[in-house]
């Protein structure tokens, strides 16, 4: 644990995508102390310019994700003394997606591709009719379930090595959103997801390298879910093969 | 020393498939084309067969069938994972095919030397 007389040495990614640089500085090492408490520390004390964005602090609206020594975190729950490496912090926006100024990123194509990949809710019925039962052990109801706390932190597509060598390729995040509709009965457009997510950028692109998994700060396995996808988008090409 | 994104066992075993599959697509050829020595040049092919017989050459050929297995077994992972019912078993599935890809190698050169 840092004595509180210490000073972490803290690396900062400021300007925008163009002209980046790293900028250095020295911020009060505290018992306990997460890195969105650092950078906040900096923009209070040290430089009001500093741009960056967080919004609950306590894990829940999943604006604060940046990188810290190279790895996708929700900085505000991300201690510094689990991450600090002889007191040294490298902060940076999220990869993969492009930077507005310092540690803001724009999110635009994150949420693009949730909606090129059909991530929104096809109705059945109208509100005035009754709705459709799901049982909570229901096994589609259960895969769904295992998806559907993704808060759209960005974490997942920061991770993904495809999506940095593909631009087009949906994601870990929105690919996961359209597994967990596709195992929704309420959904109506089962056809349409199957569509956008089997097309150029979509689930098959994946090379299961598990990053997505491995750094979702809610546990959520999205691999397991672009998985399913697979299965379906082969199942139903085979359906179509044998239909035609 | 930042520590890369990517250092966990998964994307080890993506990289072990890419970089096993890209050798043996470059040795394909060569090992066509050293058959084919059997109907147009026997006497090469010969010659070829006794240099196999140097220690260095069992070696190599160690690291071909390693690269071999390590890309079938890792396959069939991949092919499991896409085709099968989810297991969260991956990162065990991928150290065993490794593992499988060592016996089977490890075997074969215990034989050739």
């Amino acid at each position: 644990m840092t004595r509180s007389s210490e000073m972490l040495h803290v690396t900062v990614q400021r300007g925008t995508a163009q002209d980046p640089r790293k900028q250095r500085f020295d911020v009060p090492a505290r018992e306990n102390q997460t890195v969105l408490d650092v950078v906040s520390w900096i923009q209070q004390e040290v430089d009001p310019t500093l741009s960056y964005r967080f919004a609950c602090r306590v894990g829940m609206c999943g604006s604060c994700a940046m990188m810290v020594n190279g790895v996708p975190r929700w900085t505000c729950r991300t201690h510094v003394s689990r991450v600090a490496e002889s007191g040294q912090l490298d902060i940076a926006p999220l990869r993969n997606l492009p930077v507005i100024k310092d540690l803001a990123t724009d999110m635009d194509p994150f949420f693009d591709k949730w909606v090129a990949a059909e991530g929104r809710h096809h109705p059945t019925r109208g509100r005035l009719e009754e709705f459709d039962p799901i049982k909570p052990d229901d096994p589609n109801r259960v895969e769904a379930n295992l998806g559907i706390e993704c808060i759209n932190c960005g974490i997942c597509y920061a991770a993904c090595d495809t999506v940095a060598g593909n631009p087009d390729y949906l994601g870990p995040a929105a690919l996961q959103r359209a597994w967990t509709l596709l195992n929704d009965s309420r959904d109506a457009d089962r056809s349409g997801i199957l569509a956008a997510v089997s097309g150029k950028g979509g689930c098959h692109n994946c090379h299961s390298m598990g990053s997505c998994a491995q750094y979702c700060p809610n546990g959520l396995n999205p691999m397991r879910a672009i998985a399913g996808l697979k299965r379906e988008t082969v199942k139903a090409a085979l359906r179509w093969k044998r239909d035609a | 020393m930042k520590q890369p994104a990517r250092s966990h066992p998964l994307w080890f075993a993506f990289v072990l498939h890419r970089v096993s599959g890209l050798a043996l697509a470059l040795f394909l050829p060569a090992h066509f084309w050293l058959l084919s020595q059997a109907i147009s040049a026997p006497a090469r092919l010969d010659g070829f067969l006794a240099f196999a017989e140097n220690p260095l050459v069992k070696i190599a050929e160690f690291g071909l069938v390693f690269l071999l297995a390590v890309h079938m077994f890792g396959g069939l992972r991949l092919m499991a994972l896409e085709f099968l019912p989810w297991s969260d078993r991956q990162k065990t599935l991928a150290a065993g095919a490794v593992g499988a890809a060592l016996f089977l190698s490890g075997t074969f050169f215990l034989r050739a030397i």
